[in-house]
C-alpha cells in the first residue's frame, strides 16, 4: 500500500528533477523574490528630492535650509529662483517637496511676528508625500521652539527651559526599523503558499490533459494513495526551498531568528496542508494548464493583498477583515514573523496554530473528495 | 509577409480563446478583482494604531496627555495596564502596537515647568507603519511642549509669544493623499502584465506540448506570421482589459484622469507589445507550460509588480538595483500611466519613456521571432 505511494512519490520527484530549466525554476524564484524583497521592498522615506527658494538670503533662512540639508531625509537638488520654476520641477518629477522662505523672514522672526513658509508637495506618491510632510513640520516646530527659547535667553532669561514632555523611544523586535526584518519571513510564507499550489495543480492537470491519468487510474492505486502520491512530492520541494530561504534569511540577510526553529516548523507543516488543499482542488476546477494557471492567479493575489504580507490588515474596511480570518496565509505570517522576530512560542501562537489545522484540514479533505469523485 | 496567413493563425488563436469561456471570463475579471482589491483593501494609511498605557502618575495632568493620543483618529487607546510585564505581552501577542509609559512624576514635572521624560515602546515588526506611527507620537508630544513652554512664559508675567513659523502647505495631484490614486493607476501596468506575459506565455509552448506544432510547421506560414498572429487576438484581450480597469478606475474609484486619454491609448499599446514579445519570447524558448508559467513570473509579473515603482518607490532602492530598473519596461510604462493620471502631462514630458519603450518594443518583437525555431525538435 505505501509501495505504490512510494512509486508515485519517486515518479513525481524525477518528472519534476528531471528538466534542468525547471530545476533551475525551483531554486530561482525564490531566490529573486527573496533579493527583491530584501532589497527593493522599501518604505521607508529617505532622501526626499526638495527644492528650497530662499527669498531672503538671511543668516536666519541659510539657518533652516542647513536643517533640511543637514537631515538625511530631505536631499536639496535646486534652488529655483521662480514659482514657475518651481511648478516645472514638480510637474517633471525632479521634486517631491518645495520650501519657499519669504523676503522679510529674518525681521520677522526677530520681532516675534509669525513668518509664514510656503510647502509644495508632490501628492502621486500619497505615502511619501505624507511622510515627508511629517518630517517637514517636525523641522519646523523644533526650530520654532528653539527660536522662542533663544529670544528669551537673550531678553535676559538666562536659564529658560522648555516644559512639557520628553520622549525617550524603544523599539523593539527590530530596533533600526529595517524593512527587510518585515519582509523575508514573508517571502518565506508565500513561497511555502505558492509553490506547492502551483506545481500540485500543473502536475495534476498536465496529466489529464495528456491522458495518461486515465492510465494512472487503471491500475490497482486507490485514489487517496493518489492524492498523497501526487501531493506529498510537491510538499517535499516546497518544504527544501522554504528551509533554503530561512537558511539565506538569517545568514546573509541577516534577519534574526530569535524563536524555536521547531515551532516554525511545526507551523510550516500546518500550513502545506492549506497550499497543497488549494492546488488540488485548482487541479478539480481545471481541465487545462492554462486554466490551471489563470486560476492560480486568481487565487493568488487575494490571497497576498488581504495576509497582510505588505499591507496592514488593520487599516482595511471592516467587511474584509472579515474575510481575512480564512485566508491561512494570514495567520502563517502571525507565525512566522513571531517566531522570527518577536520570538515567542506556542503559549503566544497556538491561536494560529489551531486556525491553521482547521482550515488546512478542511481544505485538504474536501479538495480530496472532489479529486476522489472527478476521477470517477 | 503575407496578411492572409498572418490573419489565419490570429483567427485560429481567438477560437482558442473563445472556445475556453472561463479563462476568457476570468481574464475579463482579473482587472476587476484587481481593482477592487487594491482600491478598497490596500491603503497605507495608518490609522486607529492600537495603544495600551501604563500610567505610573494617574493624576489629570497625566490623563490630559493621554487623552491627546486616545483623542486623535491615528490612535486607539485599547487598555490601561498594570505593569510592564503585561505590557509586553499585549504587544508579544500584537494586541497592541504600541505602549506609552508616563513616570511617577509625571504632573509634578511638567508642573514645575521642567521636561518629563515619557517612554514610549514599539512594535517595530512592520517597519513602515512603525515609523509611521513614531512621527505621529512626535508630533503630538511636540505639540503638547510647545503649548506647555507657552504657557509657562506666560506664568512668567510675559505676553504669550507668537510661532515664529507657520508652515503653508499646498498638496498638489492628489490633494487628499489617498492611496488608491496612488495604486490604481500603477494597476493598469500590472494587468497588461498579466495580459501580455502571463497569458501570451502559453500560446507557442502549449501547441509544442501538444504536439500540434508540428502541423503549423509543416504548412507554409513563415516564422513572423505566426509570431504577429499570435499576438494580435491577445492585442486585443489587453485593449479590452485597459479600457475595463481605466473604467472602473475612474467611475468606481473616482481615480481623475487629467491627460489626454487618447495619449494613454497610444502610449498603452506601445507598451502592449512589449509586453506581448516578452510573452512570446518566453513562449518560444520554455519547453514546457509549466515552465513558461514560472518564467512569466519570474521575468514579467514580480519586477512589474515591485521594480517599477507600482509599489515600493524607486528612489528609495539601493543604487544598483536602480540601475537595474531602468532595463525594465513596466517602469516607463508606470510612470506614463501616473503621470498621465494625476499630474495630465502631456506628450512633451513624457517623450523620453516613449522612445524607450518603442525601442524596447521593436528589439521584443525581433528576439521573440528570432528565438523560435519552426524546425522538428
Amino acid at each position: 500500500m505505501f509501495k505504490r505511494v512510494r512509486f508515485l512519490f519517486v515518479k513525481e520527484l524525477i518528472q519534476v528533477l528531471r528538466d534542468k530549466r525547471l530545476r533551475i525554476t525551483l531554486i530561482f524564484p525564490p531566490i529573486f523574490q527573496l533579493i527583491v524583497f530584501g532589497y527593493a521592498a522599501n518604505l521607508d522615506v529617505k532622501n526626499i528630492t526638495t527644492a528650497i527658494r530662499d527669498m531672503d538670503q538671511s543668516l536666519d533662512s541659510r539657518d533652516l535650509t542647513a536643517r533640511f540639508r543637514s537631515s538625511k531625509y530631505f536631499k536639496i537638488v535646486s534652488h529655483p529662483q521662480t514659482p514657475k520654476e518651481i511648478e516645472a520641477l514638480i510637474k517633471k518629477g525632479e521634486i517631491t517637496i518645495s520650501l519657499e522662505i519669504p523676503s522679510g523672514f529674518s525681521k520677522k522672526l526677530k520681532k516675534g511676528d509669525t513668518a509664514a513658509l510656503q510647502i509644495i508637495v508632490d501628492g502621486t506618491e500619497s505615502n511619501t508625500a505624507m511622510i515627508a510632510l511629517g518630517y517637514v513640520s517636525r523641522i519646523l516646530s523644533e526650530y520654532s521652539t528653539e527660536m522662542i527659547v533663544k529670544r528669551l535667553n537673550r531678553e535676559g532669561m538666562k536659564d529658560f527651559e522648555e516644559a512639557g514632555v520628553e520622549l525617550e523611544h524603544r523599539v523593539w523586535f527590530n530596533p533600526n526599523l529595517e524593512s527587510r526584518y518585515f519582509y523575508v519571513p514573508g517571502v518565506i510564507a508565500t513561497i511555502a503558499f505558492l509553490l506547492p499550489m502551483i506545481l500540485t495543480a500543473q502536475a495534476i492537470v498536465r496529466e489529464r490533459e495528456m491522458g495518461t491519468l486515465e492510465q494512472i487510474m487503471v491500475t490497482p492505486i486507490r485514489s487517496w494513495e493518489l492524492v498523497l502520491g501526487k501531493t506529498l512530492p510537491f510538499a517535499l520541494i516546497g518544504f527544501i526551498d522554504v528551509v533554503m530561504i530561512a537558511l539565506i534569511g538569517v545568514f546573509w540577510f541577516e534577519v534574526p531568528l530569535r524563536g524555536n526553529p521547531l515551532v516554525l516548523l511545526l507551523g510550516s507543516l500546518l500550513f502545506l496542508m492549506s497550499s497543497l488543499g488549494i492546488g488540488l482542488f485548482i487541479s478539480t476546477i481545471s481541465s487545462t494548464q492554462q486554466q490551471a494557471q489563470i486560476s492560480t492567479f486568481f487565487f493568488m493575489n487575494p490571497a497576498f493583498i488581504l495576509s497582510g504580507f505588505a499591507f496592514p490588515l488593520e487599516n482595511m474596511p471592516q467587511w474584509l477583515q472579515y474575510l481575512t480570518y480564512v485566508n491561512p496565509l494570514r495567520y502563517f505570517l502571525v507565525i512566522i514573523r513571531g517566531t522570527f522576530l518577536k520570538g515567542v512560542g506556542l503559549d503566544i501562537l497556538w491561536p494560529e496554530m489551531l486556525a491553521l489545522s482547521v482550515l488546512g484540514g478542511l481544505m485538504i479533505t474536501l479538495s480530496s473528495m472532489r479529486f476522489r469523485k472527478r476521477l470517477k | 509577409m503575407s496578411p492572409s496567413r498572418t490573419w489565419a493563425i490570429a483567427r485560429k488563436e481567438f477560437i482558442h480563446i473563445y472556445r475556453d469561456p472561463r479563462s476568457l471570463g476570468l481574464v475579463i475579471l482579473m482587472p476587476a478583482l484587481l481593482m477592487l482589491l487594491f482600491g478598497y483593501a490596500v491603503t497605507l494609511d495608518v490609522k486607529k494604531v492600537k495603544m495600551a498605557v501604563l500610567n505610573h502618575d494617574g493624576t489629570q495632568e497625566s490623563l490630559s496627555f493621554v487623552h491627546r493620543f486616545s483623542g486623535s483618529p491615528y490612535f486607539d487607546l485599547c487598555r490601561f495596564v498594570q505593569d510592564e510585564k503585561e505590557m509586553r505581552r499585549l504587544i508579544d501577542k500584537g494586541t497592541v502596537k504600541i505602549g506609552l509609559v508616563l513616570p511617577r512624576d509625571f504632573s509634578r514635572t511638567v508642573k514645575a515647568g521642567k521636561k518629563a521624560s515619557v517612554q514610549v515602546v514599539l512594535d517595530g515588526s512592520d517597519s513602515n507603519t512603525a515609523n509611521i506611527i513614531l512621527s505621529y507620537v512626535q508630533a503630538i508630544v511636540r505639540e503638547y511642549t510647545q503649548e506647555k513652554t507657552f504657557l509657562k512664559i506666560e506664568r512668567m508675567g510675559r505676553k504669550k509669544p507668537a510661532p515664529p513659523l507657520e508652515g503653508r502647505t499646498r498638496i498638489w495631484f492628489n490633494e487628499e493623499l489617498e492611496s488608491k490614486n496612488y495604486f490604481i493607476p500603477g494597476l493598469v501596468a500590472i494587468i497588461i502584465s498579466i495580459i501580455g506575459v502571463l497569458l501570451t506565455g502559453q500560446v507557442l509552448v502549449r501547441e509544442w506540448e501538444k504536439g500540434t506544432m508540428e502541423l503549423l510547421i509543416s504548412t507554409p506560414v513563415r516564422k513572423a506570421e505566426l509570431i504577429i498572429g499570435k499576438l494580435f487576438p491577445y492585442f486585443f484581450l489587453g485593449l479590452l482589459d485597459l479600457w475595463l480597469a481605466v473604467l472602473m478606475g475612474r467611475l468606481v474609484f473616482q481615480v481623475p484622469l487629467r491627460g489626454s486619454a487618447l495619449l494613454l491609448l497610444v502610449l498603452s499599446c506601445i507598451y502592449l507589445v512589449v509586453a506581448l514579445a516578452m510573452g512570446l519570447t518566453i513562449s518560444a524558448v520554455a519547453g514546457t507550460q509549466l515552465l513558461a508559467n514560472q518564467m512569466a513570473m519570474i521575468i514579467g509579473f514580480l519586477p512589474t509588480f515591485l521594480l517599477s515603482g507600482f509599489t515600493f518607490v524607486i528612489s528609495n532602492m539601493p543604487s544598483w538595483l536602480q540601475i537595474i530598473t531602468y532595463g525594465i519596461a513596466p517602469r516607463y510604462y508606470v510612470t506614463i500611466v501616473k503621470e498621465i493620471f494625476l499630474k495630465g502631462s502631456d506628450f512633451s514630458f513624457l517623450w523620453r519613456e516613449t522612445l524607450v519603450l518603442v525601442g524596447m518594443g521593436l528589439l521584443g518583437l525581433l528576439v521573440a521571432i528570432r528565438s523560435f525555431k519552426k524546425e522538428l525538435r
